[in-house]
């Protein structure tokens, strides 16, 4: 790193880090155990919550440099989460990470290749909901014309990294653009009306994930709601809060908290674990913004992730069932720790008649996925998932449930490098209801 | 730094990975879970084996560099900061536990494993290692023994001492040695076990342990009493003692703790009462019940305002769970939270609770107090925020008085945590002038070089507790 890079960042840090926040830390260690890039580098503290926040502790008081090293620490850091709710003293790790690496990422010339990919996804494709549709129908336009099975055969694929690689093969069957473009936005209830929604529809489950947001539509319809889709909504900003693209992420939150305010809603309700935790925290973002402060707190009161809004209207009792099986579930690190739900999806799931629910080891320590971590940090990503895929084994599952886009695609990587996909399949727990809940009625 | 031949040399001893000396690997080393205390080591060691363990402290005696080991760096009393640079040894290879020998009960163990690991393997066998500090979901077997860790169930059974049978210790030369073993009888020669135990890192290295394992109890139940007052909560531990009843557990905490602990763990501890205990009996069923029965009079006759037992092993575990959290949930109220660990015979624990209420007025300090009030091992503890330097002035005066009444009424200046860099000015309050110069002696025979663990326990001079402006 240059040194006039150094100064710069260093000097922001004194400016921009919460210092009452990283003195809150009180070196205890009890986040030790529950952080798995501590793990799986055989606990090495550079890659720890209470190393990582020394370091950032360390750089404010100017007892080191931001070097390379130190935005290693930051790197390798999943952003799961993890660390929170096991912190006595309540240390509001996410925020401080997101702080640190907004400053680094403003002010660091990072390598080409990274840059590029960054720029591609953060500031080209995701806030653009027409761009990811064209992007996903030319993944649409590559999977059916047959150009898959040839490039597949010819081995072009070789030449992309492992996890790429195996990811480029468990993506699902895309939706058609047309279907992607011309979607209906507003639903009745199927019975009596017991809640009127908004349904935050996300950029990546609008697009590659369609099915299961009609299927979480389904779901609500016959749970009682009543649904709006409100068309200017964006793209949540997650990807950019955590990948140091701060501004950006405010100006999605704006977009959105706009979007929602002109309806007149119970609940906004969110199907991807990661898109919620980033939503429920738009206070936070937009703390300091007299104009958004208070909306922003509004909207943030008013997300609810679907399984969560299920169990409040009772959906659990409704009558449920799949053939004889195992079924486990994998926590969502953003589902579980920054909206705080985790019983609720196993109660739905532990309610489906037939099914056996098991529950998996370490079920809350994250798959590896995180965003764009398993393609920017491939090689520890790989490592979390193997020790993932171990314990799903273990439970004799035959379906593997999760709640978040990037956890899916995760998982089934995980099942398809295990050579695995014959025995087991890895489905969002909407998709997974819905088949419960249809099996009986038809 | 670390000299060039020297860094040469040990990386031919563990290979290059195990060897790291970047100023972020420093810096994450440079502290434990002590506040105001940190320094830089000049490097970070994780050996894989005894041998090799051997070698480094073989190449740091010859060059005289200082060796700090450290477990998980959840001490405080400064015991793993680097005050005088060296090398931080790291035991994270050396995490297998050796044997279960069910027959002689006992296990052997690398000091790497992390106690609650080890708890929970011996107890999948139906046996128990009773020594569970707070800490134990991350403190490791080797620093339990080097700190002489106790925990809440310190008072029925001891501490990690009375656990520890046998050790291979690496001393400063390099020598490799086994004290005791497996045998429950054996007098030959000094008992050097013991002395290595509680030694805080400062007399060797450990490398392996034998501990003693007891049969599980049959049966455990739990109580929590409420009080208006916190001086009839301390009446109320000595009464129980004195009607010649051991609980496993005997913890107290007052009313700043609890909301902070309540807010944490959020399971319904009574946050409008004044203290609590939190009283555990285990034994064969007829025992336990006999003696909760007697507990529970007691602690009416004292003016406890209520006595509820726990309706399930769940909420048994959440209570506990809870108390051990304490520590770092107090540490949510002020920036920097500092906790002393001042111990009595538990026969003056109420007055030890009333002179800390009183010095704490004296200072105008928000000091909260809980503990294992059955071994009057107490832990008063200050919220403050060490940017206020007037303030922190006053915390140093009233945990210096703290001490001294601690020692006046028969007490020490530490039940638990050590003597480490934190507490050593203060050692020959205890110990007297003599005894720490025995204890120099001891050190001086082991390490005539003084690299292990320098500036732990003995004070270079006398003077005021270091207080470092960060
Ligand atoms: C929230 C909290 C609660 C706590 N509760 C308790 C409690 O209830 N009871 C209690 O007694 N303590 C408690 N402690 C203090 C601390 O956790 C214990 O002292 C624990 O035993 C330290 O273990 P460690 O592995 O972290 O060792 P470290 O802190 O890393 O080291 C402790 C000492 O042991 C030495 N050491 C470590 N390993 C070796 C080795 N293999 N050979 C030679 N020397 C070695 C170190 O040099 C150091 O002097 C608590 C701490 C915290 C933060
Ligand atoms: S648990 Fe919280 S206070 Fe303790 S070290 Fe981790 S972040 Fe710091
Ligand atoms: S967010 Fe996850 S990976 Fe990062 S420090 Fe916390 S537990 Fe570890």
């Amino acid at each position: 790193m240059k040194a006039i890079e150094k100064q710069r960042i260093q000097q922001q840090f004194q400016e921009k880090m919460d210092y009452d926040e990283l003195l809150n830390c009180m070196r205890c260690g009890f986040c030790l155990p529950s952080c798995p890039t501590y793990i799986e580098s055989v606990q090495d503290e550079r890659h720890s919550p209470r190393g990582r926040i020394a370091l950032m502790k360390a750089v404010v008081d100017g007892e080191i440099e931001p070097d390379e090293e130190v935005k290693r620490s930051l790197d390798m850091c999943l952003g799961c989460r993890a660390c929170e709710p096991v912190c006595p003293s309540g240390v509001q790790y996410g925020h401080l990470l997101e702080q640190a690496r907004d400053i680094i990422y403003q002010n660091k010339t990072s390598s080409p290749s990274a840059k590029l990919m960054k720029h591609f996804f953060f500031h080209q494709l995701f806030p653009h909901q027409n761009r990811m549709i064209n992007f996903t129908s030319l993944l649409g336009l590559y999977q059916r014309s047959g150009m898959q099975k040839v490039a597949r055969k010819i081995g072009v694929m070789n030449l992309l990294p492992d996890s790429v690689r195996t990811m480029e093969k468990v993506l699902p069957n895309v939706p058609t653009k047309h279907e992607m473009k011309y979607r209906e936005r507003h639903f009745q209830p199927k019975d009596a009306k017991k809640k009127r929604v908004a349904f935050f529809s996300g950029c990546l489950m609008d697009t590659m994930f369609l099915e299961t947001n009609k299927s979480s539509i389904k779901l609500l319809q016959y749970a009682g709601c009543e649904i709006v889709i409100p068309d200017q909504q964006a793209c949540c900003g997650a990807l950019h809060g955590h990948g140091g693209e701060k501004e950006k992420a405010k100006e999605m939150a704006k977009r959105n908290i706009q979007a929602f305010e002109e309806e007149n809603i119970d609940y906004i309700i969110t199907n991807a674990g990661g898109c919620g935790a980033f939503l429920v925290d738009y206070d936070q973002l937009l703390k300091d913004d007299k104009e958004w402060a208070e909306r922003a707190k509004m909207f943030a009161s008013k997300i609810k992730d679907i399984t969560s809004v299920l169990v409040e209207l009772e959906f659990h009792r409704q009558p449920l069932s799949l053939d004889d099986e195992v079924i486990t579930y994998q926590d969502s690190c953003h589902l579980r720790n920054g909206q705080k739900t985790f019983m609720e999806p196993r109660t739905l799931l532990s309610s489906i008649y037939g099914a056996t629910y098991v529950e998996m080891k370490d079920a809350s320590r994250c798959c590896g996925s995180a965003g764009i971590y398993n393609i920017l940090e491939s090689e520890m990503s790989m490592q979390i998932l193997d020790y993932k895929m171990k314990q799903t084994v273990a439970t004799k599952a035959k379906t593997v449930v999760t709640a978040n886009p990037g956890c899916l695609l995760q998982m089934k990587s995980g099942i398809e490098k295990e050579g695995l996909s014959d025995q087991v399949r890895a489905v969002h727990i909407v998709d997974l209801l819905l088949e419960a809940y249809e099996n009986i009625r038809y | 730094m670390l000299p060039d031949e020297f860094k040469t040399k040990l990386v031919h001893i563990v290979g290059a990975e195990n060897v790291a000396d970047s100023n972020a690997s420093k810096l994450v080393y440079s502290f434990d879970a002590t506040p105001q205390f940190q320094s830089t080591p000049d490097g970070v060691v994780s050996p894989r084996n005894t041998e090799e363990v051997a070698s480094i402290v073989k190449l740091c005696n010859e060059y005289r560099i200082p060796i700090v080991p450290r477990g998980s760096g959840s001490n405080l009393s400064a015991g793993t900061t680097p005050t005088e640079g060296g090398i931080v040894l790291l035991f994270k290879h050396m995490n297998n536990i050796l044997e279960v020998d069910q027959e002689n009960l006992t296990v052997t163990t690398q000091p790497g494993v992390i106690t609650q690991q080890l708890m929970e393997a011996v107890e999948e066998k139906g046996l128990f290692y009773p020594p569970d500090p707070s800490s134990m979901k991350i403190s490791q077997i080797g620093g339990n023994i080097n700190e002489n860790s106790g925990g809440l169930r310190g008072l029925k059974y001891g501490v990690t001492r009375d656990y520890v049978m046998g050790l291979e210790v690496v001393l400063p030369n390099g020598d490799i040695i086994r004290t005791g073993g497996k045998l429950a009888k054996d007098v030959a020669g000094y008992d050097l076990t013991r002395l290595f135990v509680g030694s805080e890192g400062t007399l060797g290295i450990v490398t392996e342990a034998t501990l003693k394992l007891l049969p599980m109890p049959e049966e455990k139940q739990t109580i929590l009493a409420l009080y208006e007052d916190l001086e009839a909560a301390a009446r109320t531990v000595s009464q129980i003692i004195s009607n010649r009843i051991i609980p496993a557990t005997l913890e107290f905490l007052d009313q700043s703790t609890l909301q902070v602990v309540e807010d944490f763990s959020k399971i319904g501890l009574p946050t409008h009462v004044k203290a609590v205990l939190l009283i555990e009996q285990d034994g064969n069923k007829e025992t336990v019940e006999n003696d909760m029965k007697k507990i529970m009079d007691i602690c009416r006759e004292n003016d406890a305002v209520e006595v509820n037992s726990a309706k399930s092993v769940a909420e048994a575990e959440a209570l506990r769970t809870a108390r051990r959290a304490a520590l770092s949930a107090l540490a949510r109220l002020k920036p920097t939270t500092i906790l002393e660990d001042a111990t009595v015979p538990r026969s003056n624990i109420a007055k030890m609770v009333a002179a800390i209420n009183t010095i704490a007025n004296k200072y105008e300090l928000d000091i909260c107090t809980f503990g294992h009030a059955g071994d009057g091992n107490l832990h008063p503890t200050c919220l403050t925020d060490v940017r206020n330097k007037e303030e922190i002035a006053r915390v140093e005066h009233a945990f210096e008085e703290i001490f001294a009444v601690a020692v006046e009424l028969g007490g020490t200046i530490t039940g638990e945590h050590g003597v480490g860099a934190m507490k050593a000015p203060y050692l020959h309050w205890k110990l007297g002038e003599e005894g720490v110069s025995a204890m120099l002696n001891v050190k001086k025979a082991f390490d005539p070089n003084n690299i292990m663990n320098p500036g732990k326990v003995f004070a270079k001079s006398e003077r005021k507790r270091v207080v470092v402006t960060r």
